[in-house]
């Protein structure tokens, strides 16, 4: 086996710590990366089994038991976090939540990172024309109000899950490309893509296995800030109603039917609410504890 | 520096145009604006006499032109809901919307400056971590639950203040924080970072060398230094304030123009939806456009890229 040779404690004392080794010491020594990740985790598992988890039909309708409180507000264990003002379970409709929202950012996020990636490798590969133009669709991109466009397009097409990931995937390219052109032009020079060239590989084998292998730290970073930022516009368009229609169980669309009932049951709102903040934080943080990993200046 | 202006103003005129004929076709293309107007229970025959009636039998490119040659002249069509003309509906709305703007982007600068100014000036301190933690969490609040957040608490608890309206100065102060803290982040970390450099800079230690006091160093030295880019950073987040003020004014029943958005939408108010989102746009435009002048004007060394 290689790895014998450096678990030699004299050996290692020559050479230091393999990359591999220094990769572990640096993510587990992050707090923020390790808490995001963690929290990111237990939503994920919660979003994927939400069927095992929920203890209820998220769309079942109960006119029996309609705003029963939390348990911790004197509600009974029948329903934890209580029932909203149709009488569905207030747990079950936040655990399938979570699939919205992640969803929702996984494949937003998807959709505007390959169209984001490609504008900004080629712009920053090509240079001259290609970049003059993927800059100045970048300029009419960041013009354009996001959460009106979105608003208003979405409005028109008929507010469901799929029209809002597609709109939102449309919209949110902008960073994307930003980051990638400005990763390639630095990586555009090196000497390895020189030598890959000088070896006759093509254009696509430059990128792909290149460029591509060097920039993709910087992709994932965007990659979780643009969950985060995509989470973040479905939960404002459903809460302006022009988003995720009811009955499906969005965040952004319990804290909106929550807030009428605000002035006697503010939890309706807190809790929901909560729940995305954390998620979006988990998110963020794991982005910030990302780039602090695999900033090449942080290897010391 | 003239010939810096002249570049940038061709290219925020360009950008203008491109987006004004996206913001024309997205919307002219994803309905049939006639049904829209009609409604639900008109005759075929209704529509065809009201797509007549307005000109939308025309091909799509004649419209788009005709549209244009008005809004460059300040006429947006009339609103199909309010029946008044959009564009004295939008210049009544404003004022409540750039008075929002003005209010957020000074708040977000007066906490923001001097939070990045204290966290640079001890490095991983606690007050550092503390701006930290806010900026990390600050990014992460969705700003329609803080805004209910704050309207149950001050306005619900506590009663100190209105809840909803725009009717006094009271009313402007939870909206001013919600759009503010949203720009608040950014302008933090930039101002850390510049300070940072600007403090290890040489010019700074003979200005300590000197005998300067160091409050006389850390402002007439390093901040006006580490300042120029937080300028043109906060044009820019005013410019996205604005557009995101749609949510704000929504959750304080505020009337100004991101409100009257929200409703237009709902309402399926064509016209008035679209010379928003264009006033929105040129509103960016116009700021970053500020922002470069005023940076290269700051700074000569950015007027050369």
């Amino acid at each position: 086996m290689a790895t014998t040779e450096t678990n030699d404690p004299l050996l290692q004392e020559i050479t230091g710590p393999t990359p591999a080794q220094m990769l572990r010491k640096r993510v587990f020594g992050h707090q923020g990366l390790l808490i995001g990740a963690g929290v990111l985790g237990v939503l994920l598992f919660v979003a994927i089994f939400a069927p095992l988890l929920a203890p209820h039909d998220p769309y079942a309708q109960s006119l029996m038991s309609r705003m029963e409180p939390p348990v911790f507000l004197g509600g009974s264990w029948e329903h934890p976090l209580g029932t909203d003002h149709l009488g569905r379970d207030y747990l079950s409709r936040l655990i399938y939540g979570a699939r919205v929202s992640l969803m929702i950012g996984a494949i937003a996020a998807l959709i505007s990172g390959v169209i984001g990636t490609a504008m900004g490798v080629a712009a920053g590969y090509f240079g001259g024309r290609v970049d003059m133009v993927v800059t100045f669709l970048i300029n009419v991109r960041l013009a354009m109000p996001v959460v009106l466009v979105a608003l208003a397009v979405v409005a028109i097409l008929g507010g469901s899950l799929q029209v809002v990931i597609v709109v939102l995937g449309l919209l949110l390219w902008d960073r994307f490309a930003v980051v990638m052109r400005a990763s390639t032009l630095q990586v555009r020079g090196r000497e390895y893509v020189a030598a890959a060239r000088a070896i006759g590989a093509s254009t696509p084998r430059v990128i792909l296995s290149e460029i591509m292998p060097n920039i993709a730290n910087n992709l994932i970073v965007v990659v979780t800030l643009e969950m985060a930022h995509a989470i973040l516009l479905e939960a404002a368009l459903s809460f302006l109603g022009l988003g995720v229609q009811p009955p499906t169980p969005s965040w952004g669309l319990m804290v909106s039917e929550g807030k009428n009932m605000m002035l006697f049951e503010p939890w309706m709102v807190l809790i929901p609410g909560a729940v995305l903040f954390l998620l979006v934080l988990a998110i963020n943080l794991m982005g910030d504890g990302l780039r602090d990993v695999t900033a090449p200046e942080n290897r010391s | 520096m003239l010939i810096f202006i002249a570049k940038r103003l061709g290219l925020a005129i360009v950008v203008a145009f491109t987006v004004s004929f996206i913001s024309f076709t997205l919307l002219f293309l994803a309905g049939d604006p006639a049904a829209a107007l009609a409604g639900e229970t008109a005759s075929g025959e209704d529509i065809e006499a009201i797509r007549k009636l307005y000109g939308f039998d025309r091909p799509m490119l004649v419209q788009y032109l005709d549209w244009l040659l008005s809004a460059v002249q300040g006429d947006f069509g009339e609103s199909y809901y309010f029946r008044l003309p959009v564009s004295s509906l939008i210049v009544e709305r404003l004022s409540v919307t750039m008075t929002l703007g003005v209010c957020g982007i000074t708040f977000a600068l007066l906490t923001a400056v001097p939070l990045g100014v204290a966290a640079a000036i001890r490095p991983n301190s606690l007050i550092d971590r503390m701006a930290l933690f806010l900026s990390v969490a600050g990014q992460a609040m969705p700003s329609f639950w803080f805004g209910l957040i704050l309207i149950v608490i001050f306005a619900i608890q506590l009663g100190w203040l209105p809840p909803s309206g725009a009717s006094s100065p009271m009313h402007f102060i939870m909206p001013t924080i919600v759009l503010g803290y949203y720009a608040m982040p950014a302008i933090m970390r930039l101002t850390r970072a510049g300070m940072l450099e600007v403090l290890s800079s040489e010019y700074i230690r003979t200005a300590r060398a000197k005998g300067a006091s160091e409050g006389r160093v850390l402002f007439r030295h390093a901040l006006r230094n580490a300042i120029i880019p937080v300028v043109s950073l906060a044009a820019v987040q005013m410019g996205f304030m604005l557009g995101g003020s749609i949510v704000v004014e929504s959750i304080f029943a505020l009337h100004g123009a991101g409100y009257l958005a929200w409703e237009s939408i709902a309402r399926n108010d064509l016209p008035t939806v679209q010379a928003l989102i264009l006033v929105f746009s040129m509103f960016y435009i116009v700021f970053t456009f500020l922002a470069d002048v005023l940076n290269a004007w700051l700074d000569p060394r950015m007027r050369s890229s």
